[in-house]
């Protein structure tokens, strides 16, 4: 009887196959775009939204998105699939990615050659400088196209500051320091202030915004052969003046990533430095008065505040590809580019408006009075003109980097070592890496 | 005799072999010998560029601090690891063994944990131990005890380890119950009336008896705590703070896998690779010597 229903499934399945075949070819066959990405939740809706539009909006071109896991799976996903000849047309990246895209010549195709040799409108002056800064070469190349950015931002519960009997919400570090030892007094014993991300917030983003580099050679945009700064009087301060309030978790450490943000919405820390895209989730579990503002700053540093610089991924176009389908990329991204478009993502995702036009349109429609908190990134990028010292990272073998000088920090904030040696070894460490990086840079 | 004449053709027991070693061939030494290439060779993520530097990757690796503490921490951290969930699962196992009301269902529950897996079983005592949503660390706290294994490298290491060990557990539990009731009931039964106290029945009848299941659980344990322990380290601490949890066999999935540097990982593997085939050989060697079977 088995035997006659897979007999009889089989004979289906021939016929069906059959069938298809013999009908007839679409007139003109759609060239199929794959587009991997790592967006999950409400930014998975985000993304097939924006897929179906185009796909709605001409019939050349069909977008395919597929979710590959974390912006790590994603990300090795698109490289083993490149070592198996079977890369998509567009890999989402993450920004720490970002030097290892950039080396690889060939791999990759620039996002202004793409849209030069596919003649599609392409104005680099359009985009804000701060986003696509990270993005682009140090002649202002742009290689990969932002697609979901934000920044580091200082969120803070009011009602906290209230109890402390704190007015205003605090500007600078040394204020910061200040009001984080009034709320500890005031009864938030296991946290006064603290950052996620330890790196980004206290190194990488420290340094731009007090225009203070972090590596050599406009922070790695201006070549390989780039080395580590960020042992200077300014960073060496800032760590060892968290070293000593750590002691008493006036300050206390929430790890390398953001797993710890919950300490914010659950009212522990009730001063907290994170990614602006936060605000779903204070949006949605803070159960008490917050608001964000922009990252404290040492007033005694000069060009401080500068600005900061994005977090967030871009949209790589992979190499060896068709001019077909190379035209049906460029013709998306310039679909993404779109004003009203980029308004609607920023609305629906709160990540950051790209265009110059984006930001000045939903600032128009008086989108930010409705949200203060959703422009407190965008005025920070937009501070001040980029620095070689702000306009982004370009370090190669990022993601084992930001590792190395966590596992210092770590070290020294547990007390086992002072600032200084902790960020010496971390640089000392950390250029070794980079030189390895370097030789393995495809020439 | 008989055995051998069992097969009149050559080719016969080779094919029936065939499939056998064509799965090992593929799955195991084919994988192994790309390794130990790859441990050659300098290469970018894309494998755009590639040049050979025979031994440099090793050299590299053997004249790091990081690397040689590496290997220590995951020594130390194996031991531990399998000197808690042997005596751990023993201490059940011979509870268990004797004649209990609802012995089965007993026996049944301390096996569960055995179908967890690693990367859940991390989760879960992550719950209860997380320095700010842990059940159990703000009963640690209330005790005057500063839990925070996010900066705290004994207390990660000592977290992690108590995960992977109750993990295993319910397996070495399982192992030990079974050798345990091979032990012919006549030999206990002797000691008791020759006037041996249940400790020493223990330690001299029970536990030489039960030596072979001993080693092969050593052998086991240690395997599991070099490889298996992965998933619960990445689900738990991520190999930090300060490198406090990282082993060996993660160090290999931080450098080849998220950090693209393939050279360095696959060497690392080569040498974790020589260490557990050195260390299996030394155990039947050596250590197998004084089992009694």
């Amino acid at each position: 009887m088995s035997k006659r229903r897979i007999g009889l499934g089989l004979t289906t399945s021939i016929v069906v196959a059959l069938a298809a075949a013999a009908l007839p070819a679409p007139a003109q066959a759609v060239t199929e775009i794959q587009w991997w990405h790592a967006l999950t939740g409400a930014n998975n809706d985000v993304v097939v939204k924006l897929a179906e539009e185009f796909n709605a909006s001409q019939s050349d071109y069909k977008i395919v998105p597929a979710y590959k896991g974390s912006y790590p799976d994603t990300m090795n996903a698109g490289i083993a699939a490149f070592r198996a000849g079977n890369a998509p047309h567009i890999l989402q990246v993450f920004e720490v990615g970002t030097a290892t895209m950039m080396a690889a010549t060939g791999a990759v195709k620039p996002v202004y050659k793409l849209m030069q040799e596919a003649g599609e409108k392409f104005d680099p002056q359009a985009y804000l400088p701060a986003i696509t800064g990270y993005y682009s070469t140090s002649k202002g190349e742009m290689l990969s196209f932002p697609f979901n950015s934000s920044s580091m931002v200082m969120w803070i519960n009011k009602d906290a500051l209230k109890k402390a009997n704190i007015d205003t919400i605090p500007k600078t570090w040394p204020e910061v320091f200040e009001d984080a030892k009034k709320l500890h007094a005031a009864g938030y014993t296991t946290c006064g202030f603290s950052t996620a991300w330890v790196t980004w917030a206290n190194l990488e983003q420290l340094s731009a915004w007090h225009n203070v580099p972090l590596a050599t050679k406009a922070n790695g945009l201006g070549g390989f052969d780039t080395e580590l700064k960020f042992n200077g009087p300014l960073q060496i301060r800032h760590l060892q003046t968290l070293i000593e309030l750590q002691k008493d978790k006036t300050y206390d450490y929430s790890g390398r990533t953001n797993n710890a943000e919950g300490r914010f919405t659950s009212g522990e820390c009730p001063i907290f430095l994170t990614s602006s895209g936060f605000f779903g989730q204070v949006r949605a579990n803070a159960k008490f008065d917050w608001t964000n503002a922009p990252m404290p700053y040492y007033p005694d540093m000069p060009d401080a505040p500068q600005n900061s610089i994005i977090g967030g991924a871009s949209l790589w176009v992979m190499g060896g590809k068709s001019p077909t389908e190379y035209r049906g990329v460029a013709k998306f991204l310039a679909f993404l580019s779109d004003t009203d478009r980029q308004v609607a993502i920023h609305k629906a995702s709160g990540y950051l408006p790209i265009t110059r036009a984006a930001y000045a349109k939903a600032k128009e429609l008086g989108f930010y009075k409705e949200a203060p908190y959703l422009e407190t990134p965008l005025k920070e990028l937009t501070n001040k003109e980029p620095t070689e010292n702000s306009r982004g990272l370009r370090l190669g073998n990022m993601v084992q980097l930001r590792d190395v000088w966590a596992e210092e920090i770590e070290a020294a904030l547990a007390g086992k070592k002072p600032a200084k040696d902790a960020l010496d070894t971390a640089v000392s460490r950390g250029n070794q890496m980079l030189r390895q990086f370097q030789r393995t840079v495809a020439k | 005799m008989e055995k051998q004449s069992v097969f009149h053709s050559r080719l016969l027991p080779w094919l029936l072999l065939a499939p056998q070693l064509v799965v090992i061939l593929v799955f195991f030494y084919w994988p192994a010998v790309q390794a130990v290439w790859q441990s050659f060779l300098l290469q970018d993520a894309f494998g755009l560029s590639t040049s050979f530097v025979a031994l440099e990757n090793y050299a590299d690796l053997l004249t790091q601090d990081e690397y040689r503490e590496a290997v220590l921490r995951t020594f130390a951290f194996s031991a531990a690891i399998a000197g808690l969930s042997l005596s751990a699962a023993l201490l059940l196992a011979v509870m268990a063994d004797k004649p209990l009301r609802g012995g089965a269902i007993y026996r049944t529950l301390l096996i569960w944990p055995y179908a967890v897996a690693p990367a859940v079983a991390g989760v879960l005592w992550l719950f209860m131990l997380h320095p700010s949503l842990g059940v159990l660390s703000r009963g640690l706290r209330a005790l005057g005890i500063d839990w925070n294994p996010l900066l705290n490298g004994d207390q990660a290491v000592a977290l992690v380890v108590l995960a992977a060990a109750w993990k295993q557990i319910s397996y070495n539990f399982l192992f030990f119950l079974a050798g345990l009731q091979a032990i012919p009931r006549s030999v206990m039964e002797a000691a008791a009336i020759d006037g041996a106290r249940p400790m020493r029945r223990f330690w001299t009848v029970t536990f030489p008896l039960l030596t072979p299941t001993v080693f092969f659980l050593l052998v086991v344990n240690i395997v599991y705590a070099f490889f298996d322990t992965f998933g619960v380290i990445d689900a738990m601490t991520g190999g930090g703070p300060a490198k406090a949890t990282e082993t060996l066999v993660y160090k290999v999935y931080l450098d080849g896998l998220l950090g693209n540097n393939l050279g360095s990982s696959a060497a690392q593997s080569v040498i974790l690779m020589a260490i557990v085939i050195a260390l299996t050989a030394i155990q039947f060697r050596y250590v197998e010597r004084r089992v009694t079977y």
